[in-house]
C-alpha cells in the first residue's frame, strides 16, 4: 500500500543518514545485521490488514504518521523528581532508565550485583563484553519475518543488556524503565537478557509515556534461558493515550528451564504484543499471563506462539481482557506441537469482559499439534458482567458503580494472583483501581 | 416496620403476587410457607429491590419509607437484609473482600467512620465463630467452589455482620442437613432482638422447630391466603397444603 510504504521509506531515508554517520567504529557484523534487517523492513514495508498476522489491526495510521527516530535527536532532559514518581521498586532494586529509547545513565541506579551479572546500556555492554551481544542480539527475535523486529535491528544501537552468570540468584527484581517523553518519536527500546545455567531472577519492563502526544514505541525483548535457569518477567505498559506501542517478546528455553512472563497493557491508542516463547531443550516450563484493561478507541492485540519443538514440556497461557468504550481487542494465540515433541502439556485460556455495546473482540485460538502423545487443551471466553453478581453486591448495601468495578477487579484478579513480587503487585492493584474508577470516587465528588 | 398493602408483583410479563398483605412489626418473626410457585422467592426478590421484578401495584412501607422507591443499595444501607436462597458465586472478590465494601457501605451510611482491613478482620473473626466457618473463607472468592450448606452459612455470616433491622431468610434451611440447620437457626436466633424482625421463607416446618415463630402465613396462589401462630406451621407440616388449596378454592 502506498501509506505503507511511504512509512517504510521514511525511516530507510534514516537509516541511512544514521549509517552514514556511524560508518567508522561499528563492527562489521553489526553493520549487516542493521543492513540486512533495513533490507527486510524496506522490503516488508509496515503489514496491511491482507497480511494473515495483521487481519484485525490496522496500521494504516502508524505508516502515515511521521515519527522520526529517537537516536536522530538528543534526549530529552526529564527531572529526577519525575522519573522518581514512575519507580515501582525501592531504591535497592537494580535499575536502567532509558528515554525515549535512549540510556539516561543520570537516572539509573542500582546496588552492587553479585559478581559474573552485567546490567548495562547495549552501548557499553559493546565495548565490554562485544562477544556476548553478539551471541544474542537479534539471534532470538525473528527479524526476518517480522517487520517490527527487523525495524528494531536496523536501528539497534541503544538498550539494555542483563547477562547474569550461572547458579547466580539476585534477589532484587531488576527493573528496566522506557520513558517516553518527547512527542514525535520513535523510540525503540531493545533488551538483552541471558540468563546463565541454573541462574534465577525477576526483570521487569516498564514503558512509561510522560506525554499524552502521539509517539511511536518499538520495543523488542529478547531472553535466552539456558538450562535449569529460572526466570521471571513482568511487563507494564503504561503508554500516553494517542501512542502507538509495539513489542516483540521472544524467549529461547534450554533443557529444564522455567520461564514466566506477564504483561499488563493499560496504554496506547493502539498496542500490539507478539510474544514466542521457544522450547529448545527437555522439561522446560512457560506461562504466559497477560491483562488488558482498554477504554475509547483503544485497540489491543496480543499475538502468542508458543513452540514445543521438543518433548516433555509445560506450557500455560493466560489472558484477560477488559474492553469499555468502542476499544477492541485481537487475541491470536498458537500453540505448536512439533512432531517429536511427546509429552507435550500446554493450555491456553483467554477471557474478556466487555462493559459496554460498542466493543469488538476477535480472539483465535490455534492448536498446531503434529504429535499424538500430548495434552493440549483452550478455551475462550467472551462475557458481561453478570446482573445477578451486580444485584447480589447491591442487595449488600453497594452501589451499581462500585459493584461493576468489584466485579471487574475480581474478573482479572486470577491475572494479578500470579504476581508474587511486591511491591509490583501492589502497584498493579494501584493501577488497576485507578484505571477502573476510584472507590469512593463518587462519595469524593458529591 | 413493614407494612406490605395490596402487593402486586410480576416477573416476565407474568403476575405472580397479586394484592399481597403483610404486617411485620418490631421484635417480631413471621414465617411465609407455601408449596412451590406460590410466590414466595418472588416476595423475598421484590421486598430486596430485584430489578428482574415489577412492582405493578401496591405500596411496601418500611420504617416509615416508601421501600419500593428506594434503590437495592438504599434498602440495605437501611437495614434491610435478604439471604439468598441461591447465592451467587463471585469469581476473583474474596469474602473478606466483599464484607468490608458491604460493611463500609453500610457504616457511611450511617455516618459511622469506615473500618480499615485490620478492623474488618477483627469483627469478622468474631462472626466466624457463630457460624462455624473456617477463617479460610474469608481469602476465598464469594461462594465459589462452597458447597450447598457453606453457601447458606455464608448467607448467615453476612447477616450477623451487617445487623440488619429487617432480616428475610429466602428458604435459607432448605437443602441443609441438621447440623447446618441449627447453625442457621442459631444465626437467627442471635438476631432476634425488639427492635428488629425476621421474615422466615420456607417450605417446610423444619426450621421453625429451631426458631420459634411470632406468626404463619400461607402464600398461595401469589396472595396470603391463611395466617395463625405457630401452631400452623405444624399443621401443615401434617397435613400438607392441599388442604390450603381446597379452602382457597372453596
Amino acid at each position: 500500500m502506498t501509506t505503507a510504504l511511504a512509512g517504510a521509506d521514511r525511516y530507510l531515508a534514516e537509516f541511512e543518514k544514521l549509517e552514514r554517520r556511524d560508518a567508522t567504529g561499528t563492527p562489521a557484523w553489526l553493520s549487516e545485521l542493521r543492513r540486512s534487517a533495513m533490507a527486510r523492513f524496506a522490503e516488508r514495508g509496515f503489514p496491511t490488514t491482507r497480511d494473515e498476522d495483521w487481519r484485525y489491526t490496522n496500521l494504516a495510521a502508524l505508516a502515515a504518521a511521521p515519527f522520526h527516530s529517537a537516536s536522530s535527536a538528543d534526549p530529552h532532559p526529564v527531572s529526577t523528581e519525575r522519573v522518581h514518581r514512575v519507580l515501582i521498586g525501592s531504591s535497592a532494586w537494580p535499575r536502567l532508565v532509558f528515554v525515549d529509547g535512549r540510556y539516561a545513565p543520570e537516572h539509573s541506579s542500582g546496588p552492587a550485583l553479585p559478581d559474573g551479572v552485567r546490567l548495562s546500556s547495549l552501548a557499553e555492554a559493546m565495548i565490554d563484553d562485544e562477544e556476548l551481544v553478539e551471541r544474542h542480539l537479534a539471534r532470538h527475535a525473528r527479524w526476518d519475518t517480522d517487520v517490527f523486529a527487523a525495524l528494531s535491528t536496523a536501528f539497534v544501537r541503544d538498550g539494555a543488556v542483563l547477562y547474569v552468570a550461572a547458579e547466580t540468584v539476585i534477589a532484587a527484581p531488576i527493573e528496566l524503565v522506557f520513558l517516553t517523553a518527547r512527542p514525535g518519536v520513535l523510540s525503540q527500546p531493545r533488551i538483552l537478557v541471558a540468563a546463565g545455567p541454573h541462574s534465577r531472577f525477576t526483570v521487569v519492563e516498564r514503558h512509561v509515556g510522560l506525554t499524552d502526544a502521539a509517539g511511536f514505541a518499538n520495543a523488542v525483548t529478547e531472553l535466552a534461558v539456558a538450562p535449569g535457569a529460572a526466570v521471571d518477567h513482568y511487563v507494564l505498559q503504561e503508554q500516553g493515550a494517542s501512542a502507538f506501542h509495539m513489542a516483540t517478546i521472544h524467549a529461547a528455553l534450554e533443557r529444564d528451564s522455567a520461564f514466566s512472563t506477564c504483561e499488563a497493557t493499560f496504554g496506547a491508542r493502539l498496542a500490539r504484543t507478539t510474544s514466542t516463547v521457544r522450547f529448545g531443550g527437555e522439561g522446560g516450563r512457560a506461562a504466559l499471563a497477560g491483562l488488558y484493561v482498554t477504554g475509547g478507541r483503544q485497540h489491543v492485540d496480543h499475538h502468542v506462539t508458543v513452540d514445543h519443538a521438543v518433548p516433555r514440556c509445560t506450557s500455560r497461557q493466560l489472558f484477560k481482557g477488559v474492553l469499555d468504550g468502542s476499544a477492541r481487542a485481537v487475541f491470536d494465540g498458537r500453540v505448536i506441537v512439533r512432531p517429536d515433541a511427546q509429552k507435550t502439556d500446554a493450555a491456553q485460556t483467554n477471557k474478556h469482559l466487555l462493559l459496554s455495546d460498542g466493543v469488538e473482540v476477535d480472539s483465535k485460538p490455534r492448536l498446531e499439534i503434529f504429535a499424538d502423545d500430548v495434552k493440549c487443551t483452550h478455551g475462550a471466553a467472551e462475557g458481561q458482567l453478570a446482573p445477578e453478581a451486580i444485584f447480589y453486591l447491591r442487595s449488600r448495601g453497594v452501589d451499581e458503580r462500585r459493584a461493576r468495578r468489584l466485579l471487574t477487579l475480581g474478573f482479572v484478579r486470577e491475572v494479578v494472583d500470579r504476581i508474587t513480587v511486591e511491591p509490583i503487585r501492589s502497584y498493579l492493584d494501584r493501577a488497576l483501581e485507578a484505571r477502573l474508577g476510584s472507590e469512593r470516587g463518587s462519595k469524593e465528588i458529591s | 416496620m413493614l407494612s406490605i398493602r395490596d402487593l402486586s408483583v410480576g416477573v416476565d410479563g407474568k403476575t405472580i403476587l397479586r394484592n399481597l398483605n403483610l404486617e411485620v412489626g418490631a421484635g417480631e418473626v413471621h414465617a411465609v410457607m407455601g408449596p412451590n410457585g406460590s410466590g414466595k422467592s418472588t416476595l423475598a426478590q421484590a421486598l430486596a429491590g430485584h430489578p428482574a421484578y415489577t412492582v405493578t401495584g401496591g405500596e411496601v412501607t418500611y420504617l416509615g419509607r416508601n421501600l419500593l422507591a428506594m434503590p437495592p443499595e438504599e434498602r440495605a444501607r437501611a437495614g434491610v437484609f435478604l439471604a439468598f436462597q441461591y447465592p451467587i458465586e463471585i469469581a476473583g472478590v474474596s469474602n473478606a473482600a466483599f464484607l468490608k465494601a458491604a460493611i463500609n457501605e453500610l457504616r457511611a451510611a450511617r455516618g459511622q467512620e469506615e473500618l480499615d482491613a485490620m478492623e474488618v478482620l477483627e469483627l469478622l473473626e468474631q462472626k466466624l465463630a457463630l457460624v462455624e466457618m473456617d477463617r479460610s473463607f474469608l481469602n476465598r472468592p464469594v461462594n465459589e467452589g462452597f458447597s450447598g450448606g457453606e453457601k447458606k452459612r455464608n448467607e448467615i455470616l453476612q447477616m450477623a455482620v451487617l445487623q440488619p433491622t429487617l432480616a428475610i431468610l429466602d428458604e435459607t434451611d432448605s437443602g441443609l442437613d441438621i447440623d447446618a440447620l441449627k447453625i442457621v437457626a442459631q444465626g437467627v436466633n442471635r438476631l432476634r432482638r425488639p427492635d428488629n424482625a425476621i421474615i422466615l421463607v420456607t417450605h417446610y416446618q423444619r426450621i421453625l422447630q429451631y426458631v420459634e415463630p411470632d406468626h404463619v402465613h400461607v402464600l398461595f396462589d401469589g396472595r396470603i391466603v391463611k395466617s395463625a401462630g405457630k401452631e400452623l406451621a405444624l399443621e401443615l407440616e401434617r397435613r400438607g397444603y392441599d388442604w390450603i388449596k381446597e379452602e382457597v378454592a372453596a
